[in-house]
């Protein structure tokens, strides 16, 4: 017998298709209108502040009026510093792990305490700073916030260092050695030119993730209302800044607390689409 | 070979020394000079043997082909004659394997100079992520200091040699990815040709290649052996009566008939042999 579209086994399957297709449309509209919700009050809230004045006056005494300069530039210096600090070992810890330790026990361990560490919540590094750093040094300091900031950067990159060279095809490492190549001189010259747009996308997505992090700060670089790039005194940043004038009384500052956030949220979307768009050119390569 | 001080012993004066194959099938190899000698080659997977008692020689200038059914142990044989299997932890390798006289799975070889001087062409092709010309000169420099003129002029000749100059001389700066498969196995050719080395080593070099790529690639084998010592691993029979002037025929690991392609293909000594280049297994 032709199977014909009145088929009674063929409707039932048609009849499931459709709800299981209804419940997965209903919960990408419930998850996304979360976001469209976030991003809408946001730009409603942030945009209604966002002035000359917020890029060249400090953060305000409260009631009068002000910027948000001396915040945009702790968070430039301490951003900018983690991912110096962080870069260098986590690229060093990826290449281990994809590379040389591949066979390796201690590579298992390794990656699972890197594991860890990236789930890791972001105060508890905030207050393992605070007791080998501030409590030792004796006052909160840049270097303790960079610090912090650094040990979220390093398992987000060695992550995707290891992740991009697995990628990179064994016949490829064969090749180069089959020409002679140390193998030292095969990680750099092929490997890393191979994975480059790969782990280039892991630090952006690192210096993303810690551009909005304000646990790790609040016991570390704690916050300044003045003007200061002294890495050895506290120092200011968009997130604490957020932080503190968000749960304020008083409206001006509630009112920066806003266009800080949007600032932040602005710079996250333009790295990760930056990321996006440098793992789509290697694909399509 | 248990002992490993008759292994040093032996290696003086080996390329004089007959050595003993397999089954010979009737050829004059004698005043042929010897490559690479091979004898009583075992190799090891972690505690799987796959290789028994190899023994074997890989005459100067001429082409010698491995074939045999997956498995066989072929792609096996050829690479340890790079060291290739050192990348890989647990895998080894016992005998003697003379390059020019010298042990060279003996502790203590510099492999990467090694494989300077025994070159090699994969399976699939393996440009490096980098512009045609690039993946020429990268080889180049890694052992010469040259002028940048001169480079050039090397750079040329390999292409030439590995008859891509043509297709490739306007657009030497564009990615070696963006080539054709056939013109990536040339570029990759060309490549191991840049090194100078003395032995080239060819993994199945087309069988990811369409029939005209192939036969272009058979033609530049053909013509690279005036210069170089050629071992082609190959699936293909017809590609082996073709481009060989030795044929090995191995099986689970054990070399089963070596001799002249012509001998070998027309009247070989062996029931197995005869089965498989009739295609009755395989």
């Amino acid at each position: 017998m032709a199977i014909t579209s009145n088929h009674p086994l063929y409707n039932a399957r048609r009849r499931r298709n459709a709800i299981a297709k209804g419940l997965a449309l209903l919960a990408t509209l419930f998850g996304l209108g979360w976001l469209v919700l976030i991003l809408g009050v946001l730009l409603w809230e942030g945009f209604g502040g966002l002035s000359l004045q917020v890029f060249t006056e400090m953060t305000p005494p409260p009631g009068s009026d002000g910027g948000l300069l001396n915040a945009i530039a702790g968070s430039i210096v301490l951003t900018v510093l983690a991912v110096v600090i962080g870069t260098p070992i986590g690229i060093l810890a990826g290449t281990y792990l994809a590379e040389y330790g591949r066979h390796s026990k201690l590579s298992s361990v390794v990656r699972f305490i890197n594991d860890i560490l990236l789930s890791a919540p972001s105060i508890v590094v905030g207050l393992f700073i605070y007791e080998i750093m501030v409590a030792q040094m004796g006052h909160f300091s840049g270097w303790a916030g960079a610090v912090a900031l650094a040990v979220i950067v390093i398992p987000v990159v060695v992550r995707t260092t290891e992740d991009m060279l697995r990628l990179v095809p064994d016949t490829m490492r064969e090749a180069a050695a089959s020409i002679g190549l140390p193998r030292a001189h095969m990680v750099v010259r092929i490997a890393y030119r191979a994975a480059r747009a790969g782990m280039v996308t892991g630090v952006l997505l690192a210096v993303a993730r810690i551009s909005g992090e304000t646990a790790p700060l609040l016991f570390t670089a704690l916050n300044n209302q003045f003007w200061s790039l002294n890495l050895n005194a506290p120092m200011p940043s968009l997130p604490v800044v957020i932080f503190q004038f968000a749960l304020s009384p008083y409206e001006e500052w509630q009112k920066l607390a806003w266009t800080g956030a949007l600032l932040i949220t602005v710079t996250v979307l333009a790295l990760s689409i930056i990321a996006r768009s440098l793992t789509a050119a290697r694909k399509s390569q | 070979m248990n002992a490993q001080t008759s292994n040093v012993q032996q290696q003086n004066g080996a390329a004089q020394v007959a050595v003993p194959v397999a089954t010979h099938a009737k050829v004059d190899t004698k005043g042929l000079p010897e490559k690479i000698t091979i004898r009583n080659l075992e190799f090891f997977y972690g505690d799987s043997r796959a290789l028994k008692g190899i023994s074997l020689s890989l005459y100067a200038n001429k082409t010698t082909a491995f074939i045999g059914p997956s498995g066989c142990g072929k792609s096996t044989l050829l690479r340890i004659l790079n060291r290739m299997y050192d990348l890989y932890p647990g895998q080894r390798a016992t005998g003697d394997v003379l390059f020019d006289g010298d042990n060279l799975l003996r502790a203590g070889q510099d492999i990467n100079l090694l494989r300077a001087r025994i070159g090699m062409v994969f399976q699939k092709p393996t440009p490096f992520p980098m512009s045609i010309y690039e993946n020429i000169a990268f080889g180049i420099r890694l052992y010469e200091r040259l002028p940048r003129a001169e480079v050039d002029s090397r750079v040329e000749s390999a292409l030439r040699r590995a008859a891509l100059w043509d297709e490739v001389k306007d657009k030497l700066n564009a990615n070696g990815q963006s080539l054709s498969g056939g013109q990536q196995q040339r570029l990759c050719i060309a490549r191991t040709v840049a090194v100078k080395p003395e032995v080239i080593l060819f993994d199945e070099p087309c069988s990811a290649l369409d029939p005209i790529s192939t036969a272009k690639i058979e033609e530049l084998i053909d013509e690279l052996k005036q210069d170089y010592t050629i071992v082609i691993v190959t699936h293909n029979m017809q590609q082996a009566a073709r481009v060989s002037d030795f044929t090995a025929f191995m099986y689970l690991g054990e070399l089963i008939e070596f001799g002249a392609t012509e001998t070998l293909f027309t009247t070989p000594r062996d029931s197995r042999t005869q089965a498989y280049i009739t295609g009755r297994f395989g």
